[in-house]
């Protein structure tokens, strides 16, 4: 696969969006959403992890499995298995009982609870689903972090593994299908320039290249600081911060001028250990995969206007 | 000023206020818990680490997934399951000598459900036949929320063997913090439900009644009569270990709430890992755990935080040319080619931009402080390091921070 062309991103169907807690996963997953609709094109967000936070980046109240409109032209909706299956039931089995498939759909939530990749399949088998046989061009997907992922997007071989009849076999092939083609589905893993999420950003990309068949489409390397100098700079600011030339600054800004002078230290090292970061991501990571960068925003933290911002740098990393 | 839990003791001037070092010097178990990418393995390996300093107890970190170099200082390098000590030459290096000793294991989940049925399984030939059922290593290898019963499970054993003073135990990374407390309970009710007889039933005696019928009927049609089956084998099996593992799971449940035992949530003030870190806080509370402490990872100098600073940045960006013009040619005294007054302004530009972007992430961090919602016994900040912390010296570094 290395020497065929790289489908590109937003050319894709479906899109997992993934990363190590607290990297951004979630901004970047609103974002890319955002952004796929600011180009006039029809798009599902979805929440795997039902913790309601998804509506947060758009201003807009809490979602749930019935997708709504937060955007023109974007909607979100949080995964709910259990109404996943009730909906498989109804539409891909036509099981005719499922007004009161009650206790059943209890016992089914028990044998998820059990048996591994159920719950994981009902998931996958809804986005499938609405790649398929929605009317979208993207669907988004903020996925499991990093440590999950895996299990999540090998949930149909795991399936296939234990179950060899029925109808639950018949539905993974198609999906193991439409998650292997690389033209429709590719996993974009969020990272930033930091020590463990560099490290696991690695580790993830050679455990799904080995353990499942989706391919990376790109890393997104959030929250990069500015860089202050160059090298030449970066020596005038060492000779201001020597005694004599700092207490001449001190005199003409009328005050103590260290905490600043201190404050551009801590950004210049934070920066400097980051790059050492970054270079071991871009060596652990095939060349063909792109690396977008995403610069760290000072003035808002989240929020619409933060996934605003973020949609805008992603646009242009991308070249749009 | 955030509002206080009503049912929380109202606290007398008198007596000294709680820190980590008591905190630690008074409980057996430290539950290190809260949202991923906060720094909790760094946290609980930096509390364990003072506690076998300071306290002289023998003390154990039993993590989840360290960084590589800070399981390399550890020394679990390629360790798994098994409890190591911390070689004296790591304290060597970084220049102590505890008058304790610090234990530190890794948690193999494979492993610890491995062995946990070996010990529940009544005889050699059940154990075999578990271990061998695909159902079963797919629960223990890739099933999700077996990581989080496997670590308060390992946690009980560990407890139970009366080795050490103090355990800390760093938390899985769960898609929801409060998994892991919830999996004793969950896997009690699992074990002991009515629905898992009913599941088995048909399977075993071949008596399917009317109302459960239409169940099978679905079960055999999606899953495959096949599957079906091994997972009736497979609950067959486990049954003869059920009353073993409820009262396994029950006296967990009962370690997590025993008032030896004490929860710290970790957290940064940003405020999305903030915010899940405080319903973390809330729910300890709620479940009558607890709290003991909240740590605030990565804040920002407080230096960040001053009027003077931001007077200082401002009348550099507005007079930087002036500036730049009265300081070349002392800036350009060593070396010429850095008296470029042009040169030196930009410098004095991004400089004071850069104070002034770290200013806006500072007031928004003492803001978040502030607003918290939580009281804690102890609520400890961690300075932001510039370095990562990847030994013993920087561990000391962090636990000096969070200890009085």
């Amino acid at each position: 696969m290395p020497d065929e062309q790289m489908t590109p991103l937003l050319d894709r169907k479906l899109v997992f969006v993934t990363g190590k807690g607290g990297t951004g996963k979630t901004t970047v997953a609103s974002a890319l959403a955002l952004l796929v609709a600011s180009q006039g094109k029809k798009v599902l967000v979805c929440e795997i992890d039902a913790k309601g936070e998804l509506a947060g980046y758009y201003e807009a109240p809490p979602t749930g499995f019935k997708e709504k409109e937060v955007q023109p032209g974007l909607f979100a909706m949080t995964m709910d298995t259990e109404a996943s299956l009730r909906e498989y039931l109804k539409l891909q089995l036509r099981i005719p009982f499922v007004g009161r498939i009650g206790p059943v759909a209890k016992a089914f939530d028990f044998l998820a609870t059990a048996a591994p990749g159920v719950r994981e399949i009902l998931t996958v088998g809804k986005l499938c689903f609405e790649v398929r046989d929605g009317a979208w061009d993207m669907v988004v997907v903020d996925a499991p972090a990093s440590g999950h992922i895996i299990g999540q997007l090998a949930a149909p071989q795991a399936v296939n593994g234990l179950v060899k009849v029925g109808l639950i076999r018949t539905q993974t092939d198609w999906m193991l299908e439409m998650l292997s083609d690389p033209a429709i589905t590719g996993l974009l893993a969020v990272c930033t320039p930091e020590e463990m999420p560099v490290t696991e950003t690695i580790e993830l990309a050679v455990r799904v290249r080995e353990e499942t068949t989706v391919q990376l489409a790109a890393v997104v390397v959030n929250r990069v600081l500015p860089e202050l100098f160059g090298r030449q700079e970066e020596a005038v600011f060492e000779a201001l911060t020597e005694p004599g030339l700092q207490s001449e600054l001190d005199l003409l800004v009328g005050s103590d001028a260290s905490p600043v002078l201190e404050a551009a230290r801590l950004a210049v090292t934070m920066r400097r250990t980051r790059s050492t970061h970054l270079e071991r991501l871009r060596q652990g990571i095939d060349p063909t995969v792109p690396m977008l960068y995403l610069p760290y925003l000072f003035t808002r933290s989240h929020g619409l206007r933060t996934t605003r911002q973020v949609a805008e740098s992603l646009g242009e990393e991308m070249g749009y | 000023m955030a509002a206080r839990d009503p049912k929380r003791k109202s606290v007398d001037p008198a007596i000294p206020r709680p820190t980590m070092d008591s905190l630690l010097a008074t409980k057996e178990i430290v539950v290190a818990c809260g949202p991923g990418g906060v720094g909790k393995t760094t946290t609980a390996a930096a509390s364990a680490l003072m506690a076998a300093v300071h306290h002289g107890s023998k003390v154990l970190v039993l993590t989840v997934d360290p960084a590589k170099r800070l399981a390399n200082a550890l020394g679990l390098d390629g360790i798994g399951n098994t409890e190591h000590r911390v070689p004296n030459s790591a304290f060597k290096a970084a220049g102590v000598k505890p008058r304790g000793e610090l234990w530190a294991a890794m948690l193999d989940t494979k492993e610890s459900w491995d062995s946990l049925i070996s010990h529940h399984a009544p005889d050699e030939q059940t154990r075999d036949e578990i271990l061998a059922n695909p159902l079963y290593q797919n629960i223990s290898g890739r099933f999700i929320q077996s990581h989080d019963y496997i670590a308060m499970e390992r946690l009980y054993e560990i407890h139970s063997a009366a080795e050490y003073d103090l355990i800390v135990v760093d938390t899985p990374p769960t898609r929801n913090a409060l998994d892991f407390l919830d999996a004793p309970e969950r896997l009690a009710d699992f074990f002991s439900s009515r629905l898992l007889r009913w599941l088995i039933v048909p399977y075993r005696s071949k008596l399917v009644n009317v109302a459960t019928k239409p169940f099978y009927q679905i079960s055999d049609r999606i899953l495959g009569t096949e599957f079906m089956s091994d997972i009736s084998e497979f609950f067959m099996l486990f049954q003869t270990m059920y009353d073993g593992f409820v009262e396994r799971s029950q006296a967990v449940g009962r370690l997590l709430s025993d008032r030896r035992t004490t929860f710290v949530v970790v957290s940064t003030l940003e405020a999305t890992p903030l915010r899940e870190a405080e319903f973390f806080a809330e729910q300890l509370t709620a479940r009558n755990l607890h709290l003991g402490a909240i740590v605030l990872n990565k804040v920002l100098p407080d230096y960040l935080q001053g009027r003077a600073g931001t007077k200082v940045a401002e009348a550099m960006k507005d007079r930087a040319e002036d500036m730049a013009a009265a300081l070349a040619p002392a800036v350009g005294a060593g070396d010429p080619t850095l008296g470029d007054p042009a040169q030196i302004a930009r410098v004095l530009n991004e400089v004071a931009d850069s104070y002034l972007n770290f200013q806006v992430v500072a007031l928004r961090e003492m803001e978040e402080r502030a607003a918290l919602a939580v009281a804690p016994d102890v609520l400890a900040t961690v300075p932001f390091f510039d370095t990562d912390i990847y030994d013993i010296a920087g561990l000391l570094r962090l636990g000096e921070k969070i200890w009085d």
